[in-house]
């Protein structure tokens, strides 16, 4: 549907190379604390493609969103070894926006209120830079109603500020808005099941297949529970325990999880 | 009693806030004790010529205001070209500074408004009674290079409605009063628009005596000028009144622009908002906010709130902030003030980063996003197009102070 109203979102998913890969190879992120840097991170290895689902599922602290902050480049995070790249290229080398534009995309846990800036506008504006040209304003004025009404957002939604005074569902179905929008090569979601009732839940789980089947998308899902993954199905879950992943599987792995949580993993460290 | 500061918000980032009581005694300036106390005169010999150690003057670059303390050569005074669109209800006269006292007008509180109120030929607007013009009362005021003493008088009458914008550009030497005496339940909207050459220098005190059940608001848009002190004052004349004050400023480099501001609640049942926002570039780029609300003993039931945020968007640059609440009644309804003085909000950015924008777009949208509260309330669209074109313009020089984002992974790829 989309498809066709929007030549570059078709010419992104299906191009003849076709296929995006992010690739995680060894990395190391720290982040500085009042007792000097903290590793966070201690060695990650992980590859998403275009049209997989991954989940990543570990508990509280250890170092699920982390990942996510330091591939989209947050400045609180040091890289300190390894490599992130996709499609050969340097990620770590480019600025925010830049790894935007390459095609990343990461839906928030706390996605951040922008005071005055209406999300219409923001839309619009980040459309036009990730595209490098503003998007036909009546096809997009529709597919942004469009993607509105299949997230049971609101019209009036489109004036609000950025975040402003958003419910955590709002927030969260904002954040798959973009995702749909943009049409990232690979998304990071991090915790977005984080916090939604399970009606949320399920309109922001039918947002992220929607995009999934009318693109290639690579999909990374950062998540602590196993819930999200009944309306998302994944093809590899990854546990991810103290900075690193320890089991790796199919969504077998994750019925596991369900039954036995992560306390088989705990280090005497952690315990 | 005084309760200044007590109610303060944490500032986003103290390093740029510089609100410090105790230098400020420390350097021989002799706060006041309560706002009441103050002067406030027709007497041009009841203030004694600023040396900048006074409180009310202990910010403003007092050197840079030769001429504008005394009334000059009375023979030969300096104007400001003026050109007005009257909607058909409204009219202007001429009037002395004794017709302009027995309007009911508010005292001067400084020298600079002393001088201005002893000009013989005021300039008064008057807004019949249940008039309520479709259009809007427009004032252009340019300068053209000479000193300055001007007064103008706004009456507006019992249940009018109406919004008058004083537009000021071209270069002058300018002391200013603007007196407002609103009827009961009047509405009446005043923007005045500092668009001047970097040369200029505008003192004003502009007052309104804001009837019972009056609505009020006074916006100042101060972008343009070398020295502007705008000075909004409010006092009421009978309960129910509500008055907005609400400010924009944007300096650069060279620049001092101040804003003050007195509410006087001395009647029962009455509100105030008052919100200013500010943003600074360039070495030297100074602004100044002062806003003082006394809630009198006499009036309960008041409604108070006042907000100051600055933006500091280039190293060099400084702004004080100084919000003082003083209270004398425990029957109140509100009272409260806020005062943050920060730069850039790494995490907005970020965020807007993280969504392809390039660093500059993001500031520009953060900083139109500060504004935008403040900007809606200018009512015409024309104007607030100007004022948001013109800080897209200050925004486009802006070489911006220590980003802390950008390339934040090149950084650490040296380890």
């Amino acid at each position: 549907m989309s498809d066709l109203t929007d030549p570059t979102a078709t010419a992104d998913a299906t191009d003849a190379k076709g296929k995006h890969t992010l690739e995680i190879k060894g990395l190391m992120v720290s982040v500085e604390t009042e007792d000097g840097p903290k590793e966070i991170l201690r060695g990650v290895d992980l590859t998403v493609n275009s049209g997989e689902t991954h989940a990543l599922m570990g508990p509280n602290g250890s170092g699920k969103s982390t990942l996510a902050y330091s591939v989209a480049g947050h400045p609180k995070y040091t890289v300190t070894g390894g490599t992130v790249t996709l499609d050969g290229e340097d990620v770590l080398a480019m600025s925010v926006d830049k790894r935007a534009r390459a095609g990343l995309f990461l839906a928030m846990q706390y996605p951040v209120e922008v005071p005055g800036v209406s999300v219409s506008n923001f839309l619009r504006t980040a459309k036009t830079a990730i595209d490098g040209e503003a998007p036909k304003l009546r096809t997009w004025v529709k597919d942004v109603k469009a993607a509105m009404g299949n997230l049971r957002m609101d019209a009036a939604f489109a004036e609000r500020n950025v975040n402003e005074g958003f419910s955590g569902g709002e927030k969260k179905r904002h954040e798959i808005l973009q995702m749909q929008l943009l049409h990232p090569k690979i998304a990071i979601l991090d915790e977005t099941d984080s916090g939604l009732d399970v009606d949320a839940l399920k309109v922001v789980s039918e947002g992220v297949n929607r995009v999934k089947s009318e693109s290639d998308v690579g999909v990374l899902l950062i998540t602590h529970y196993t819930r999200i993954l009944r309306y998302i199905k994944p093809d590899f879950v990854h546990v991810f325990i103290e900075g690193k992943i320890v089991e790796e599987g199919g969504a077998e792995l994750a019925d596991r999880l369900e039954d036995e949580g992560y306390d088989r993993y705990a280090t005497p460290a952690s315990a | 009693m005084s309760l200044a500061d007590t109610l303060v918000d944490a500032p986003v980032d103290g390093a740029h806030s510089h609100v410090d009581p105790q230098s400020a005694s420390a350097a021989g300036f002799v706060p006041d004790a309560s706002r009441a106390e103050r002067t406030a005169s027709f007497d041009l010999d009841a203030f004694p010529v600023p040396r900048g150690r006074e409180e009310e003057w202990r910010f403003t670059p007092v050197r840079k205001l030769a001429g504008l303390f005394d009334i000059g050569d009375q023979l030969q005074p300096g104007h400001l070209l003026v050109q007005a669109d009257l909607p058909p209800d409204v009219t202007t006269a001429t009037i002395t500074a004794a017709e302009a006292q027995a309007l009911g007008i508010l005292p001067p509180q400084d020298r600079a408004a002393a001088v201005a109120a002893a000009v013989d030929d005021a300039l008064l607007l008057d807004i019949p009674a249940e008039s309520e013009p479709d259009t809007p009362i427009r004032l252009r005021l340019e300068g053209t290079g000479e000193t300055v003493h001007g007064h103008i008088v706004i009456r507006a009458g019992r249940h009018s409605r109406a919004t008058v914008v004083l537009e000021h550009s071209g270069s002058a030497r300018y002391t200013q009063l603007v007196s407002v005496v609103t009827g009961d339940s009047a509405d009446l909207t005043v923007v005045s628009s500092q668009r001047w050459n970097d040369d200029a220098v505008h003192l004003a005190q502009h007052d309104a005596l804001v009837g019972r059940d009056s609505t009020y608001k006074h916006v100042s848009v101060t972008l343009g000028g070398q020295v502007v002190r705008i000075n909004a004052n409010v006092r009421y004349a009978g309960p129910g009144g509500d008055a907005t004050l609400l400010g924009v400023y944007f300096a650069d480099a060279g620049q001092h622009l101040e804003h003050r501001s007195f509410i006087d609640h001395n009647t029962p049942h009455c509100k105030s908002r008052v919100t200013y926002k500010g943003a600074l570039q360039g070495e030297s780029a100074r602004t100044v906010w002062v806003g003082d609300v006394l809630i009198r003993k006499e009036a309960e039931g008041t409604d108070t709130y006042e907000l100051n945020r600055n933006l500091v968007l280039t190293d060099g640059a400084r702004a004080d902030s100084v919000p003082n609440l003083e209270i004398e009644t425990g029957e109140i309804a509100g009272a409260g003030h806020a005062s943050a003085t920060g730069r850039f909000d790494d995490l907005q950015l970020f965020y807007l980063q993280s969504r392809g924008i390039p660093e500059d777009q993001a500031k520009r949208l953060v900083v139109r996003g500060f504004f935008a509260d403040i900007i809606r309330h200018v009512p015409l669209a024309d104007l607030r197009d100007e004022v948001t074109a013109a800080i897209e313009d200050e925004l486009a020089a802006t070489e911006y102070a220590a980003p802390t984002l950008n390339h934040s992974g090149t950084a650490s790829k040296e380890n």
